[in-house]
Protein backbone atom coordinates (compact mmCIF):
# COMPACT_ATOMS: atom_id res chain seq x y z
CA UNK A 1 0.00 0.00 0.00
CA UNK A 2 1.33 3.43 -0.89
CA UNK A 3 1.81 5.81 2.00
CA UNK A 4 0.77 9.30 0.81
CA UNK A 5 3.01 10.93 3.41
CA UNK A 6 6.10 9.27 1.94
CA UNK A 7 5.04 10.41 -1.51
CA UNK A 8 4.71 13.97 -0.21
CA UNK A 9 8.11 13.83 1.47
CA UNK A 10 9.88 12.76 -1.69
CA UNK A 11 7.99 15.14 -3.95
CA UNK A 12 10.14 18.04 -5.05
CA UNK A 13 7.33 19.82 -6.86
CA UNK A 14 3.73 19.68 -5.71
CA UNK A 15 0.92 21.20 -7.72
CA UNK A 16 -2.48 21.48 -6.17
CA UNK A 17 -5.66 22.26 -8.16
CA UNK A 18 -3.87 24.72 -10.41
CA UNK A 19 -6.07 26.92 -12.58
CA UNK A 20 -4.86 29.61 -14.97
CA UNK A 21 -7.31 31.85 -16.80
CA UNK A 22 -6.39 34.31 -19.53
CA UNK A 23 -9.56 36.34 -19.71
CA UNK A 24 -12.27 33.77 -20.48
CA UNK A 25 -9.80 31.18 -21.73
CA UNK A 26 -8.68 28.60 -19.19
CA UNK A 27 -5.13 27.49 -20.04
CA UNK A 28 -4.96 25.18 -17.01
CA UNK A 29 -8.07 23.60 -15.53
CA UNK A 30 -7.33 22.19 -12.11
CA UNK A 31 -3.96 20.49 -12.48
CA UNK A 32 -2.81 18.48 -9.47
CA UNK A 33 0.40 16.47 -9.48
CA UNK A 34 3.54 15.59 -7.61
CA UNK A 35 6.97 15.27 -9.16
CA UNK A 36 9.80 13.46 -7.41
CA UNK A 37 13.36 14.70 -7.22
CA UNK A 38 16.11 13.53 -9.58
CA UNK A 39 13.80 12.45 -12.38
CA UNK A 40 13.42 13.44 -16.01
CA UNK A 41 9.87 14.46 -16.98
CA UNK A 42 8.82 14.96 -20.57
CA UNK A 43 5.68 17.08 -20.78
CA UNK A 44 3.79 16.32 -23.96
CA UNK A 45 0.58 17.35 -25.62
CA UNK A 46 -0.92 19.23 -28.54
CA UNK A 47 -0.62 22.98 -29.00
CA UNK A 48 -2.82 24.76 -26.47
CA UNK A 49 -2.73 21.85 -24.02
CA UNK A 50 -1.22 24.10 -21.33
CA UNK A 51 2.38 22.78 -21.31
CA UNK A 52 4.15 26.13 -21.63
CA UNK A 53 1.75 27.79 -19.20
CA UNK A 54 2.47 25.08 -16.65
CA UNK A 55 6.22 25.51 -17.13
CA UNK A 56 6.00 29.32 -16.82
CA UNK A 57 4.02 28.94 -13.62
CA UNK A 58 6.62 26.54 -12.22
CA UNK A 59 9.26 29.15 -13.09
CA UNK A 60 7.27 31.84 -11.27
CA UNK A 61 6.69 33.84 -14.45
CA UNK A 62 2.91 33.51 -14.26
CA UNK A 63 0.69 33.58 -11.21
CA UNK A 64 -2.07 31.02 -10.65
CA UNK A 65 -5.66 32.17 -10.91
CA UNK A 66 -6.37 29.48 -8.33
CA UNK A 67 -4.42 26.68 -6.71
CA UNK A 68 -0.91 26.36 -5.42
CA UNK A 69 2.57 25.33 -6.51
CA UNK A 70 5.15 24.24 -3.98
CA UNK A 71 8.78 23.78 -5.01
CA UNK A 72 11.09 22.53 -2.26
CA UNK A 73 8.41 23.67 0.17
CA UNK A 74 8.31 27.24 -1.12
CA UNK A 75 6.45 29.20 -3.76
CA UNK A 76 8.23 29.29 -7.15
CA UNK A 77 9.62 32.83 -6.57
CA UNK A 78 11.01 31.73 -3.21
CA UNK A 79 12.80 28.79 -4.82
CA UNK A 80 14.18 30.76 -7.78
CA UNK A 81 17.82 30.01 -6.91
CA UNK A 82 17.05 26.32 -7.42
CA UNK A 83 15.30 26.76 -10.75
CA UNK A 84 16.91 27.03 -14.17
CA UNK A 85 14.55 28.14 -16.92
CA UNK A 86 15.05 27.88 -20.64
CA UNK A 87 12.28 29.30 -22.80
CA UNK A 88 11.52 28.91 -26.48
CA UNK A 89 13.23 32.26 -27.24
CA UNK A 90 16.88 32.34 -26.19
CA UNK A 91 16.62 34.84 -23.26
CA UNK A 92 20.02 36.13 -24.40
CA UNK A 93 21.21 39.49 -25.69
CA UNK A 94 21.94 39.09 -29.40
CA UNK A 95 24.50 41.92 -29.42
CA UNK A 96 26.75 40.33 -26.76
CA UNK A 97 28.94 37.24 -26.95
CA UNK A 98 28.00 34.09 -25.06
CA UNK A 99 30.60 34.78 -22.38
CA UNK A 100 29.45 38.40 -21.95
CA UNK A 101 25.86 37.21 -21.60
CA UNK A 102 26.76 34.62 -18.99
CA UNK A 103 28.97 37.04 -17.05
CA UNK A 104 25.99 39.37 -16.73
CA UNK A 105 23.56 36.61 -15.70
CA UNK A 106 26.12 35.29 -13.19
CA UNK A 107 25.96 38.67 -11.42
CA UNK A 108 22.18 38.29 -11.07
CA UNK A 109 22.80 35.13 -9.04
CA UNK A 110 25.66 36.67 -7.03
CA UNK A 111 28.17 34.37 -8.71
CA UNK A 112 31.53 36.10 -8.42
CA UNK A 113 33.59 33.24 -9.83
CA UNK A 114 33.80 33.90 -13.57
CA UNK A 115 35.21 30.46 -14.26
CA UNK A 116 31.67 29.14 -13.68
CA UNK A 117 30.62 30.88 -16.92
CA UNK A 118 33.34 29.11 -18.86
CA UNK A 119 32.40 25.79 -17.26
CA UNK A 120 28.73 26.25 -18.16
CA UNK A 121 29.63 27.06 -21.78
CA UNK A 122 32.00 24.11 -22.06
CA UNK A 123 29.39 21.78 -20.56
CA UNK A 124 27.09 22.47 -23.53
CA UNK A 125 29.99 21.79 -25.91
CA UNK A 126 30.56 25.40 -26.93
CA UNK A 127 33.78 27.42 -26.82
CA UNK A 128 33.90 30.11 -24.09
CA UNK A 129 36.40 32.04 -26.23
CA UNK A 130 33.89 32.54 -29.02
CA UNK A 131 33.80 36.31 -29.44
CA UNK A 132 31.06 36.73 -32.02
CA UNK A 133 27.70 37.97 -30.75
CA UNK A 134 24.97 35.46 -29.94
CA UNK A 135 22.82 36.97 -32.72
CA UNK A 136 25.27 35.48 -35.22
CA UNK A 137 25.18 31.97 -33.72
CA UNK A 138 23.38 29.15 -35.50
CA UNK A 139 20.04 28.14 -33.98
CA UNK A 140 21.59 25.03 -32.42
CA UNK A 141 24.40 27.03 -30.83
CA UNK A 142 21.91 29.58 -29.51
CA UNK A 143 19.81 26.83 -27.95
CA UNK A 144 22.88 25.37 -26.28
CA UNK A 145 24.01 28.77 -25.03
CA UNK A 146 20.52 29.28 -23.67
CA UNK A 147 20.87 25.99 -21.81
CA UNK A 148 24.25 27.15 -20.48
CA UNK A 149 22.51 30.25 -19.09
CA UNK A 150 19.85 28.08 -17.45
CA UNK A 151 22.41 25.81 -15.70
CA UNK A 152 24.88 28.58 -14.82
CA UNK A 153 23.82 28.77 -11.16
CA UNK A 154 23.71 24.98 -10.79
CA UNK A 155 19.97 24.72 -10.08
CA UNK A 156 18.32 21.58 -8.72
CA UNK A 157 15.41 21.90 -11.16
CA UNK A 158 15.59 22.56 -14.88
CA UNK A 159 12.53 23.79 -16.76
CA UNK A 160 13.09 23.60 -20.51
CA UNK A 161 10.54 24.76 -23.05
CA UNK A 162 11.03 23.30 -26.52
CA UNK A 163 14.82 22.98 -26.22
CA UNK A 164 15.07 20.96 -29.46
CA UNK A 165 12.94 23.15 -31.73
CA UNK A 166 14.72 24.33 -34.90
CA UNK A 167 17.74 22.25 -33.94
CA UNK A 168 19.14 19.60 -36.29
CA UNK A 169 18.79 15.98 -35.19
CA UNK A 170 22.48 15.61 -34.37
CA UNK A 171 22.54 18.68 -32.08
CA UNK A 172 19.23 17.65 -30.52
CA UNK A 173 20.64 14.21 -29.66
CA UNK A 174 23.71 15.88 -28.16
CA UNK A 175 21.43 18.01 -25.99
CA UNK A 176 19.43 14.99 -24.91
CA UNK A 177 22.67 13.26 -23.88
CA UNK A 178 23.65 16.32 -21.91
CA UNK A 179 20.27 16.44 -20.14
CA UNK A 180 20.49 12.74 -19.34
CA UNK A 181 23.91 13.32 -17.76
CA UNK A 182 22.45 16.17 -15.70
CA UNK A 183 19.58 13.97 -14.52
CA UNK A 184 22.16 11.37 -13.52
CA UNK A 185 23.83 13.96 -11.29
CA UNK A 186 20.55 14.37 -9.40
CA UNK A 187 18.88 17.26 -11.17
CA UNK A 188 15.14 17.19 -11.77
CA UNK A 189 14.36 17.99 -15.38
CA UNK A 190 11.11 19.05 -17.00
CA UNK A 191 11.13 19.25 -20.79
CA UNK A 192 8.20 20.52 -22.80
CA UNK A 193 8.54 19.19 -26.31
CA UNK A 194 6.76 18.11 -29.45
CA UNK A 195 9.67 15.83 -30.30
CA UNK A 196 8.85 13.11 -27.79
CA UNK A 197 10.73 10.50 -29.81
CA UNK A 198 14.03 12.11 -28.85
CA UNK A 199 13.33 11.38 -25.20
CA UNK A 200 12.23 7.78 -25.66
CA UNK A 201 14.33 5.66 -23.31
CA UNK A 202 15.76 8.77 -21.66
CA UNK A 203 12.86 10.41 -19.82
CA UNK A 204 11.71 8.68 -16.64
CA UNK A 205 8.14 9.79 -17.10
CA UNK A 206 5.98 11.13 -19.91
CA UNK A 207 3.34 13.55 -18.68
CA UNK A 208 0.52 13.93 -21.16
CA UNK A 209 -1.55 17.10 -21.16
CA UNK A 210 -4.78 17.85 -22.93
CA UNK A 211 -7.04 20.89 -22.71
CA UNK A 212 -5.33 22.27 -19.61
CA UNK A 213 -5.21 19.01 -17.67
CA UNK A 214 -2.76 16.20 -17.05
CA UNK A 215 -4.54 13.23 -18.56
CA UNK A 216 -1.91 10.52 -18.26
CA UNK A 217 1.51 9.79 -16.81
CA UNK A 218 3.44 6.94 -18.32
CA UNK A 219 6.91 5.55 -17.84
CA UNK A 220 7.26 4.84 -21.54
CA UNK A 221 6.33 6.70 -24.66
CA UNK A 222 3.15 4.68 -25.06
CA UNK A 223 1.36 4.33 -28.41
CA UNK A 224 -1.74 5.77 -26.79
CA UNK A 225 0.24 8.83 -25.83
CA UNK A 226 1.96 9.12 -29.17
CA UNK A 227 -1.25 10.33 -30.80
CA UNK B 1 22.58 46.20 -0.26
CA UNK B 2 25.87 45.13 -1.88
CA UNK B 3 23.87 42.84 -4.15
CA UNK B 4 21.58 45.74 -5.10
CA UNK B 5 24.58 47.94 -5.90
CA UNK B 6 26.49 45.23 -7.75
CA UNK B 7 23.50 44.17 -9.88
CA UNK B 8 22.57 47.79 -10.57
CA UNK B 9 26.05 48.55 -11.89
CA UNK B 10 26.30 45.25 -13.79
CA UNK B 11 22.99 46.03 -15.52
CA UNK B 12 24.02 49.63 -16.17
CA UNK B 13 27.34 48.50 -17.66
CA UNK B 14 25.54 45.95 -19.82
CA UNK B 15 23.08 48.59 -21.09
CA UNK B 16 25.84 51.07 -21.88
CA UNK B 17 27.73 48.33 -23.74
CA UNK B 18 24.61 47.44 -25.75
CA UNK B 19 23.93 51.10 -26.53
CA UNK B 20 27.56 51.65 -27.53
CA UNK B 21 27.32 48.74 -29.98
CA UNK B 22 23.94 49.63 -31.47
CA UNK B 23 23.77 53.41 -30.87
CA UNK B 24 19.99 53.11 -31.40
CA UNK B 25 18.90 55.62 -28.78
CA UNK B 26 21.80 58.09 -29.02
CA UNK B 27 21.51 58.58 -32.77
CA UNK B 28 17.73 59.05 -32.73
CA UNK B 29 17.86 61.45 -29.77
CA UNK B 30 20.64 63.57 -31.26
CA UNK B 31 19.01 63.77 -34.65
CA UNK B 32 15.65 64.69 -33.14
CA UNK B 33 17.08 67.42 -30.87
CA UNK B 34 19.16 68.86 -33.66
CA UNK B 35 16.06 69.10 -35.84
CA UNK B 36 14.17 70.92 -33.07
CA UNK B 37 16.97 73.48 -32.58
CA UNK B 38 17.39 74.17 -36.29
CA UNK B 39 13.69 74.27 -37.18
CA UNK B 40 12.79 76.60 -34.31
CA UNK B 41 15.71 78.88 -35.09
CA UNK B 42 14.45 79.23 -38.66
CA UNK B 43 10.80 79.52 -37.64
CA UNK B 44 11.25 82.73 -35.68
CA UNK B 45 14.04 85.12 -35.02
CA UNK B 46 13.78 86.43 -31.47
CA UNK B 47 15.97 89.17 -30.03
CA UNK B 48 18.19 88.37 -27.03
CA UNK B 49 15.56 89.34 -24.44
CA UNK B 50 12.79 87.29 -26.08
CA UNK B 51 15.19 84.36 -26.35
CA UNK B 52 15.81 84.42 -22.60
CA UNK B 53 12.05 84.31 -22.00
CA UNK B 54 11.28 81.37 -24.32
CA UNK B 55 14.52 79.36 -24.35
CA UNK B 56 13.72 77.49 -21.13
CA UNK B 57 10.50 76.12 -22.63
CA UNK B 58 12.14 75.27 -25.95
CA UNK B 59 15.11 73.50 -24.43
CA UNK B 60 13.16 71.34 -22.01
CA UNK B 61 10.39 70.42 -24.42
CA UNK B 62 13.05 69.35 -26.95
CA UNK B 63 14.80 67.23 -24.31
CA UNK B 64 11.51 65.77 -23.08
CA UNK B 65 10.54 64.60 -26.57
CA UNK B 66 14.05 63.31 -27.25
CA UNK B 67 14.09 61.43 -23.94
CA UNK B 68 10.96 59.50 -24.97
CA UNK B 69 13.00 57.94 -27.80
CA UNK B 70 15.61 56.67 -25.33
CA UNK B 71 12.98 55.51 -22.85
CA UNK B 72 11.25 53.30 -25.41
CA UNK B 73 14.57 51.81 -26.51
CA UNK B 74 15.56 50.95 -22.93
CA UNK B 75 12.89 48.34 -22.52
CA UNK B 76 12.53 47.30 -26.16
CA UNK B 77 15.90 45.55 -26.02
CA UNK B 78 14.74 43.60 -22.95
CA UNK B 79 11.78 42.25 -24.91
CA UNK B 80 13.87 40.92 -27.81
CA UNK B 81 14.32 37.19 -27.14
CA UNK B 82 12.26 37.78 -23.96
CA UNK B 83 15.46 38.51 -22.03
CA UNK B 84 13.41 40.23 -19.35
CA UNK B 85 12.11 36.78 -18.33
CA UNK B 86 15.69 35.75 -17.50
CA UNK B 87 15.81 38.65 -15.05
CA UNK B 88 12.35 37.84 -13.68
CA UNK B 89 13.25 34.25 -12.84
CA UNK B 90 16.48 35.30 -11.11
CA UNK B 91 16.72 36.32 -7.44
CA UNK B 92 17.97 39.80 -8.48
CA UNK B 93 15.97 42.63 -6.89
CA UNK B 94 13.54 44.51 -9.14
CA UNK B 95 14.87 47.79 -7.73
CA UNK B 96 18.33 47.08 -9.20
CA UNK B 97 16.88 46.75 -12.69
CA UNK B 98 14.85 49.93 -12.29
CA UNK B 99 17.77 51.95 -10.93
CA UNK B 100 20.09 50.69 -13.67
CA UNK B 101 17.62 51.62 -16.38
CA UNK B 102 16.92 55.04 -14.84
CA UNK B 103 20.66 55.73 -14.42
CA UNK B 104 21.34 54.59 -17.99
CA UNK B 105 18.68 56.94 -19.32
CA UNK B 106 20.02 59.70 -17.10
CA UNK B 107 23.49 59.27 -18.59
CA UNK B 108 22.11 59.27 -22.14
CA UNK B 109 19.86 62.32 -21.71
CA UNK B 110 22.58 64.21 -19.81
CA UNK B 111 25.00 63.48 -22.63
CA UNK B 112 22.46 64.78 -25.10
CA UNK B 113 21.98 67.94 -23.02
CA UNK B 114 25.71 68.51 -22.80
CA UNK B 115 26.01 68.23 -26.57
CA UNK B 116 22.91 70.29 -27.42
CA UNK B 117 23.25 73.09 -24.85
CA UNK B 118 26.06 74.88 -26.73
CA UNK B 119 23.96 74.76 -29.90
CA UNK B 120 21.01 76.36 -28.09
CA UNK B 121 23.34 79.08 -26.81
CA UNK B 122 24.63 79.79 -30.32
CA UNK B 123 21.34 79.57 -32.22
CA UNK B 124 19.37 81.64 -29.70
CA UNK B 125 22.16 84.01 -28.70
CA UNK B 126 21.73 83.13 -25.02
CA UNK B 127 23.60 84.68 -22.13
CA UNK B 128 22.47 84.16 -18.56
CA UNK B 129 21.80 87.35 -16.57
CA UNK B 130 21.22 85.38 -13.35
CA UNK B 131 23.59 82.97 -11.54
CA UNK B 132 24.35 80.60 -14.44
CA UNK B 133 25.83 77.88 -12.21
CA UNK B 134 22.33 77.19 -10.87
CA UNK B 135 21.44 75.85 -14.31
CA UNK B 136 23.50 72.77 -13.39
CA UNK B 137 21.28 71.62 -10.47
CA UNK B 138 18.21 72.51 -12.56
CA UNK B 139 19.50 70.32 -15.41
CA UNK B 140 20.48 67.44 -13.12
CA UNK B 141 17.26 67.45 -11.09
CA UNK B 142 15.09 68.07 -14.15
CA UNK B 143 16.72 65.28 -16.14
CA UNK B 144 16.28 62.85 -13.25
CA UNK B 145 12.61 63.88 -12.98
CA UNK B 146 12.09 63.06 -16.66
CA UNK B 147 13.94 59.76 -16.68
CA UNK B 148 12.70 58.33 -13.39
CA UNK B 149 9.04 58.61 -14.37
CA UNK B 150 9.86 57.88 -17.98
CA UNK B 151 11.65 54.64 -17.11
CA UNK B 152 8.74 53.58 -14.92
CA UNK B 153 6.00 54.36 -17.44
CA UNK B 154 8.02 52.92 -20.32
CA UNK B 155 8.20 49.65 -18.37
CA UNK B 156 4.47 49.85 -17.80
CA UNK B 157 3.61 50.48 -21.43
CA UNK B 158 6.19 48.22 -23.05
CA UNK B 159 3.87 45.22 -23.33
CA UNK B 160 0.99 47.26 -24.77
CA UNK B 161 0.34 47.15 -28.49
CA UNK B 162 0.72 50.92 -29.07
CA UNK B 163 3.54 51.64 -26.66
CA UNK B 164 4.95 54.59 -28.68
CA UNK B 165 1.67 56.42 -28.09
CA UNK B 166 1.05 55.07 -24.61
CA UNK B 167 4.30 56.33 -23.09
CA UNK B 168 3.77 60.05 -23.87
CA UNK B 169 0.12 59.74 -22.81
CA UNK B 170 1.19 58.46 -19.40
CA UNK B 171 4.40 60.42 -18.97
CA UNK B 172 3.60 63.95 -20.13
CA UNK B 173 0.68 64.71 -17.78
CA UNK B 174 2.56 63.48 -14.72
CA UNK B 175 5.67 65.43 -15.78
CA UNK B 176 3.84 68.80 -15.91
CA UNK B 177 4.96 69.97 -12.42
CA UNK B 178 8.57 68.99 -13.18
CA UNK B 179 8.57 70.56 -16.64
CA UNK B 180 7.02 73.76 -15.28
CA UNK B 181 9.70 73.91 -12.57
CA UNK B 182 12.48 73.35 -15.11
CA UNK B 183 11.12 75.94 -17.53
CA UNK B 184 10.49 78.57 -14.85
CA UNK B 185 13.85 78.03 -13.16
CA UNK B 186 15.68 78.22 -16.51
CA UNK B 187 13.77 81.38 -17.52
CA UNK B 188 14.51 83.08 -14.20
CA UNK B 189 18.21 82.19 -14.39
CA UNK B 190 18.57 83.29 -18.00
CA UNK B 191 16.61 86.53 -17.56
CA UNK B 192 17.96 87.34 -14.08
CA UNK B 193 14.36 87.66 -12.83
CA UNK B 194 14.92 87.00 -9.11
CA UNK B 195 15.58 83.69 -7.38
CA UNK B 196 14.97 80.20 -8.83
CA UNK B 197 15.23 78.64 -5.37
CA UNK B 198 11.52 77.81 -5.09
CA UNK B 199 11.51 75.91 -8.40
CA UNK B 200 14.72 74.05 -7.59
CA UNK B 201 13.31 72.91 -4.23
CA UNK B 202 10.09 71.88 -5.97
CA UNK B 203 12.11 69.83 -8.47
CA UNK B 204 14.05 68.19 -5.66
CA UNK B 205 10.82 67.30 -3.83
CA UNK B 206 9.30 65.96 -7.06
CA UNK B 207 12.38 63.78 -7.61
CA UNK B 208 12.35 62.36 -4.09
CA UNK B 209 8.60 61.61 -4.16
CA UNK B 210 8.55 59.99 -7.59
CA UNK B 211 11.81 58.05 -7.16
CA UNK B 212 10.43 56.55 -3.95
CA UNK B 213 7.06 55.76 -5.52
CA UNK B 214 8.60 54.22 -8.65
CA UNK B 215 11.00 52.06 -6.62
CA UNK B 216 8.16 50.88 -4.39
CA UNK B 217 5.87 49.98 -7.30
CA UNK B 218 8.37 48.62 -9.81
CA UNK B 219 8.34 45.03 -8.51
CA UNK B 220 4.62 44.87 -9.34
CA UNK B 221 5.25 46.21 -12.85
CA UNK B 222 8.14 43.80 -13.45
CA UNK B 223 6.25 40.71 -12.33
CA UNK B 224 3.03 41.67 -14.16
CA UNK B 225 2.10 39.14 -16.83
Amino acid sequence: MTNPNISQLTALVTINDLVKQFGRFAALRGVSAEFAAGRFFAILGDNGAGKTTLLRMLAGLAQPTRGKISILGAEPRGACREIGYMAHPSLLYDEMSGMENLRYFARLYDIADESRCGQAIRSVALDPGLSRPVGKYSQGMRQRMSLARAILHDPKILLLDEPFSNVDVHSARDMVGLLKAMRDTGKTIFVVTHQAGLLDGVADEFVWMEAGKIVERTSQLSPAGAR
Amino acid sequence: MSSLRSITFATLAKDIRLEWRSRDAVNSMLFFSLLVVVIFSFSFDPNAEESRQIAGGLIWVAFLFAAVVALNQTWARELRNQVLDAYRVSPAPAAALFLAKALGNFVLVSLLEALMAPLFVIFYNLRALGPAWQLIPVALLGTWALVVNGTFFAAMSIRTRSREIMLPLLLFPISIPAVQSMVEATRILLAGDGSARFWIVLLLTYDVVFTTACLALFETILQAE
